[in-house]
């Protein structure tokens, strides 16, 4: 049961307040803010307490969504609603920002409304709400002269119009109603790498404009569990392997071919994990040299290797690491584009690439000074941790084979199946 | 936030509201709602429109509508007679052909919370159960709860219960939900919605139509059915077995709190509930939210407590990443520290010490004291990444480890030595009073085993001025007198500045007082002041007790999928972590502590209070019993033995008595065998917190357990005998004892079943002692005849020798164990 659910930027502000159960004040939200903003510490615990309120949180888009309930509620339950409802304001409003939900509050107050009745969830479906919502999202994307360059010369195409814009699936489901039909779906291949000695989580997220009945062919040799091998060759294998509840897996078995029924908006289709050992190579590979010079400074020479075939390209890769007390730092890297600098706070020097193509090797040597300098420091160098992306790249292998719609689909949709592999955590200890 | 200009924020919008341009044109007018509810929701009072806005609601546009009824529903309490105008337009909305319009009206209509309207809305509501649209059903069922809950103090309209109660076979599911929410309410004080048979079926029957919302509700409310059969019970659970592995996390753990609360009577069931959740729980931890992970997190904690082995495997899934928030980091460690097991030691403890050198200082607190924790088991590798960080001489890591060390050593005596080397030079970089207050136990309690202690202490005592913890300088205090007991020549001169300065011129009365009773101690000679402060070194009995026992599901159940497991500090760990070791949680003065561990147990009274809640005293037990009150025997639990040196001496008997054989009892004269039965089947149920508690009562110390309802079930315990009839020449013997309880095995043995076996040897020691074995012998096997229906087979051994002390501890073990076995 909820009591009042309310959204905070990260300044306090009151962003949407809504009441349903008219049992605590509203003084609570006030509460809240003074209650985050007393802790040190990076981040608040999800559950805080003040006397018999219960506030449950999630952080998401830079906001608090914040609910207050009693002790004996499911936390499960609230933090999936709270998840749930940034998932919803996201679909209608395209974006998740400050700016976002305070130029629809009237949209989210009106979302609120529908989904939950004097604290009880009645519903977040977007196929039911969207009967109810009326309220248009106002869209808040910032106009660009980026955009303008997918318009060719005199409206001939040019190769870049092939290419959806990365932003292309962030946009309102509503404002399609206007487009006269015109149905996009998107297929995002999103796996996220979680190595420290090699385990590997990823989900298949859909996100699809126009409900229409379709089928996903997966690669015919995708496996779940160890024992289960299909045919010779490198299978794609997964350890764990669920799927969204409108997934109809009649032609799972045996051709590997998902089929589903999407509602509007962004949904799940499929989740899969994957522990221990990858079916490639890890991406990056570090090879560190740390040696004390004699001037009692720390030397580091690292190189760095990208595993990956020639021609992919990796976005925004950065190297950080951590280390102790104050220093300087001083750094030879092997191309201008390249960036470095310590940031004492977190005590940690970060490397900035802008571009890293596979098959290439980059390295750097910095050089700090540390003041009390003992052999027992070098402990606390490292770990390194990498972050980035990897586009049209799974780790796993998994690959869409094929997107097919039924063929009662009334006019052409344009289909767009992206892969992307991002570092959650991505961790070379030293 | 309020804004400074609210007045005239206000003043303008009115101006806007009431201008008839405006409001003819319907866009202008909407777009100024719109101002007025921004302003609102920014904290601005704009109360004073409502007038304007109630005029407003009179509309065909539903934005609009939406719009004023967010407006009025907040601010409808403050001005209730003008409310009343907006039910008129409300009530003419309950009629609209539009099913959105309709179940709008009569959503908000319920929403303004104003007790004064109830009678206008009662007739609207009534229609409104029997609409056609699903969608207007929904509210109109939720409203009757809103409406209860405005005057509870009204009766309850029997109809509308009826009502409610066959709208549970209404054809859409969510308003089958919102009348078990809504009967919830309405009949709160006669405990809830009934659940019966019927209902329970039909609700389970009709599980698969709901969302998860609905699937959470049906399964929390089911928690209150009880099954007629068991047939009943496991069709149900069948039912149930795959909302288990649901992909949900929600519906997950509904399932499983329903599962518990049905099997709470077969815990086999539940333990393999908790084995299929597995999956689902590992793959919530990998839930692309950071709060949901966290939640999966403190709910494997709460599995664990039952289930230690069952992430033994996967504990790769819980290190924690880079970039993670120190509240899941935390978790993580406290989780990983339950996983540790021979296999995964080596890189569990790797991983750890990665984050001891974390940026977050409580991060790497609590990976410092996790390995500490992991140092019960395996002291050595953790000992040595411990003296490993020592050498970053960072000040926070510093304070962390030598707190970590503390706690480590008060469990595995035997760590010591490493200790006091490690600890050696380390004083300069502590700067915080947890951090000092642990090294000076350290230096106090181990100080003849460091040369160093007398010089680091006399910094600490030339700092005294200026030290601000009082419990540094009572710590401070402690350690510079049990260091002059050790070592007077060196420590006399400083002894006496600290105890002048303390006494003259300190203010706060506890060190004064403190310093004052180590004064007058001092006076009394150093043999008295030895024995107050000779203080425990270790806690004997955590010392086997490695890992947590594994808990009864119903310990927890209670509290799984509430909040509770998710506030810090939920889940107590076995023992206190960073912030104080058991001994010295508090100021309070050592000896206290110290004294009552050699306070003689005044046996005889005692042990018949106890014998009057023991109603099955078997004839063994009582004759021992009289024949031990006539000599009056004091248990004590000092000299304290580590569970390494236990080991020894009772493989050593051990050895002795395959040897020789039973035969030979008689011609070795240290040695007795006897064997004593109790009747206390039920003891092995019991849980060893509450065995141990009650063996400590009567000075018996535990040392090992297995789990409660396992067989075969063993507890290893020892105590120290004296015998007070003979003060002068005050011989004090030491027990050991096994209690075992197989089961099967014994029954088969003896000729009824379950027999408890009291098997009891004697180490003689004393030559003046040496007394016919053979009569034990033969009490032990009439004993046997007597009481051979269930039992518990003790092995004790005893040295020096003592019969009559030996017949008086077994009757005081008895006599705990069936007041223990009766409490059941």
């Amino acid at each position: 049961m909820i009591s009042q659910v309310f959204i905070l930027s990260s300044q306090g502000d009151h962003l949407i307040y809504k009441d349903f159960r008219g049992e605590a004040g509203s003084d609570v939200v006030n509460l809240f803010y003074e209650k985050v903003t007393a802790l040190t510490g990076d981040q608040p615990p999800v559950v805080m307490r003040h006397k018999d309120v219960h506030f449950v949180h999630v952080r998401q888009g830079g906001l608090y969504w914040v609910a207050t309930t009693t002790a004996d509620t499911s936390p499960f339950t609230i933090i999936e609603f709270l998840n749930r409802l940034t998932a919803l304001v996201k679909d209608y409003c395209g974006s998740l920002s400050e700016r976002s939900v305070q130029m629809n509050f009237a949209l989210i107050y009106e979302l609120l409304d529908e989904v939950v009745d004097y604290g009880y969830i009645q519903t977040t479906s977007s196929d039911i709400l969207k009967n109810f919502i009326q309220t248009e999202a106002v869209s808040s994307k910032p106009f660009s002269l980026f955009d303008l360059s997918n318009v060719g010369l005199f409206g001939a195409e040019t190769q870049q119009s092939k290419v959806a814009p990365s932003s292309a699936a962030t946009r309102p489901i509503q404002s399609s109603r206007d487009q006269g039909g015109k149905s996009e779906i998107f297929v995002d291949v999103i796996e996220r790498m979680l190595v420290v000695i090699g385990s590997n989580t990823s989900l298949l997220s859909l996100s699809c404009s126009h409900p229409s009945e379709m089928r996903i062919g997966l690669n015919e040799e995708f496996s779940i569990g160890k024992s289960q091998l299909r045919g010779y060759g490198a299978a794609v294998r997964v350890d764990e392997c669920s799927f969204h509840q409108a997934v109809r897996l009649d032609e799972f078995d045996s051709l590997r071919i998902l089929r589903l029924c999407p509602s509007q908006g962004e949904q799940t289709v499929m989740q899969y994990q994957l522990s221990d050992d990858l079916p490639s190579a890890p991406p990056f590979r570090l090879f560190p040299t740390i040696e004390r010079d004699n001037g009692g400074r720390l030397l580091m020479y690292m190189k760095l290797r990208c595993d990956l075939p020639p021609k992919r390209s990796v976005l925004d890769p950065t190297r950080l690491q951590s280390f102790s007390s104050e220093l300087n730092l001083s750094q030879e890297l092997s191309s201008p584009d390249q960036s470095a600098e310590l940031q004492p706070q977190s005590r940690a020097v970060v490397w900035k690439i802008p571009r890293f193509p596979g098959g290439t090797q980059l390295s750097a040597l910095f050089k700090l000074e540390v003041p009390g300098f003992s052999s027992a420091s070098m402990l606390e160098v490292g770990p390194v941790s990498l972050s980035f992306e990897l586009p049209k790249i799974t780790a796993t292998g998994l690959q869409i084979r094929f997107l097919r719609l039924s063929p009662f689909q009334p006019g052409p949709a344009q289909r767009w199946v992206r892969y992307v592999t991002h570092s959650d955590s991505y961790t070379i200890r030293i | 936030m309020p804004y400074i200009g609210s007045e005239d924020t206000v003043r303008d919008l009115r101006r806007v509201l009431s201008n008839p341009n405006v409001q003819s044109d319907q866009l202008r007018y909407r777009n100024t709602i719109l101002k007025v509810i921004r302003a609102m929701s920014q904290g601005v009072d704009v109360s004073g429109l409502f007038s304007e806005m109630v005029k407003a609601c009179a509309t065909v546009d539903i934005v609009q509508k939406k719009l004023v009824y967010v407006f009025l529903c907040s601010y409808a309490t403050l001005n209730p007679e003008l409310s009343l105008l907006v039910i008129n337009t409300l009530r003419k909305d309950c009629q609209d052909p539009n099913p959105m319009v309709r179940s709008l009206a009569l959503r908000n209509m319920t929403n303004l919370r104003l007790p004064s309207l109830v009678e206008y809305v009662e007739q609207p509501l009534t229609a409104g159960l029997r609409d056609r649209a699903a969608c207007v059903r929904r509210v109109a069922v939720l409203g009757w709860a809103k409406l209860h809950n405005l005057q509870t103090n009204s009766e309850i309209d029997a109809a509308v219960v009826n009502e409610l109660y066959s709208l549970l076979r209404d054809p859409d599911p969510v308003v089958m939900v919102n009348c078990l929410r809504a009967l919830e309410e309405i009949l709160r004080e006669e405990g809830g919605v009934a659940i019966n048979k019927p209902i329970t079926h039909h609700l389970l029957n009709r599980l698969k139509e709901c969302d998860i919302w609905g699937q959470c509700e049906v399964l929390r409310i089911l928690q209150r059915y009880r099954p007629q059969s068991e047939d009943e019970l496991f069709n149900i659970l069948s039912l149930l077995d795959v909302s288990l592995i649901s992909p949900h996390p929600p519906v997950m753990a509904a399932t499983l709190s329903l599962f518990l609360s049905l099997c709470s009577g077969l815990p086999a069931v539940g333990l393999a509930a908790l084995e299929r959740v597995r999956g689902p729980l590992l793959a919530a931890c990998g839930n692309t939210s950071r709060e949901m992970q966290f939640t999966a997190l403190c709910h494997i904690q709460l599995l664990l407590r039952s289930l230690p082995g069952l992430m033994g495997e996967h504990y790769k899934r819980f290190f924690c990443g880079y970039a993670e928030p120190a509240y899941i980091k935390q978790r993580k460690i406290e989780v990983l520290v339950e996983l540790v097991n021979d296999d995964n030691v080596a890189i569990l403890l790797d991983e750890l010490r990665g984050y001891c050198t974390d940026v977050n200082i409580s991060t790497a607190h609590a990976a410092i004291s996790a390995i500490g924790r992991i140092g019960r088991s395996y002291s050595d590798k953790c000992l040595e990444i411990l003296t490993e960080l020592l050498g970053l001489k960072q000040e926070h890591i510093t304070s962390a480890v030598v707190q970590t060390m503390r706690d480590l050593v008060w469990v595995c005596p035997q760590c010591s030595r490493t200790v006091c080397s490690a600890v050696e030079g380390c004083e300069a970089e502590i700067q915080d009073s947890q951090g000092r207050h642990a090294l000076l136990w350290l230096l106090g309690v181990y100080g003849e085993q460091v040369s160093s202690v007398p010089y680091t202490l006399e910094v600490f005592i030339d700092g005294v001025r200026s030290e601000a913890s009082v419990g540094v300088k009572m710590e401070l205090l402690t350690a510079t007198v049990r260091l002059f007991l050790c070592r007077p020549a060196e420590t006399q001169d400083m002894l006496g500045r600290l105890l002048h300065y303390c006494i003259e011129e300190e203010t706060n009365m506890c060190v004064s007082d403190q310093a004052l009773l180590y004064y007058r101690l001092l006076h009394c000679g150093i043999e008295e002041t030895r024995k107050v402060l000779q203080c425990r070194r270790s806690d004997p009995s955590l010392g086997v007790l490695i890992g947590r026992p594994a808990e009864p599901i119903n310990q927890w159940s209670y509290i799984f999928n509430t909040l509770e497991p998710l506030r810090p500090g939920a889940i107590e760990t076995e023992s206190a972590t960073i912030g104080g070791s058991p001994e010295h949680m508090t100021f309070d003065p050592k000896p206290n502590n110290d004294l009552s561990d050699t306070l003689s147990y005044s046996f005889g009274k005692t042990v018949r209070s106890v014998t009057d809640t023991a109603l099955q005293c078997t004839d063994s037990s009582s004759d021992a019993l009289t024949a031990s009150v006539s000599a009056p025997l004091s248990l004590s639990l000092s000299p304290a033995l580590s569970p390494e040196e236990f080991e020894d001496l009772w493989l050593q008997q051990q050895a002795l008595h395959v040897e020789q054989g039973p035969e030979k009892i008689k011609a070795e004269e240290n040695y007795v065998y006897m064997e004593e039965h109790v009747q206390c089947p039920t003891i092995f149920r019991c849980s060893p917190q509450s065995l141990q508690a009650a063996m400590q009562l009567v000075n018996i110390q535990t040392l090992a357990f297995t789990p409660p309802h396992t067989l075969p079930w063993r507890v290893y315990l020892y105590t120290n005998t004296q015998n007070k009839h003979s003060a002068d020449t005050c011989h004090g013997t030491l027990i050991l004892g096994e209690l075992l309880y197989t089961g099967e095995e014994i029954q088969k043995k003896s000729k009824d079943e379950e027999n408890v076996g009291v098997e009891a040897r004697q180490d003689k020691r004393e030559e003046e002692r040496e007394e016919d074995t053979a009569e034990g012998r033969s009490e032990k096997e009439r004993v046997k005849k007597n009481t051979a229906e269930k039992g518990i087979k003790v092995t004790l051994k005893q040295q020096p020798r003592d019969e009559k002390a030996l017949k008086g501890f077994l009757s005081v073990l008895t006599t705990v164990l069936h007041a223990l076995s009766s409490e059941k």
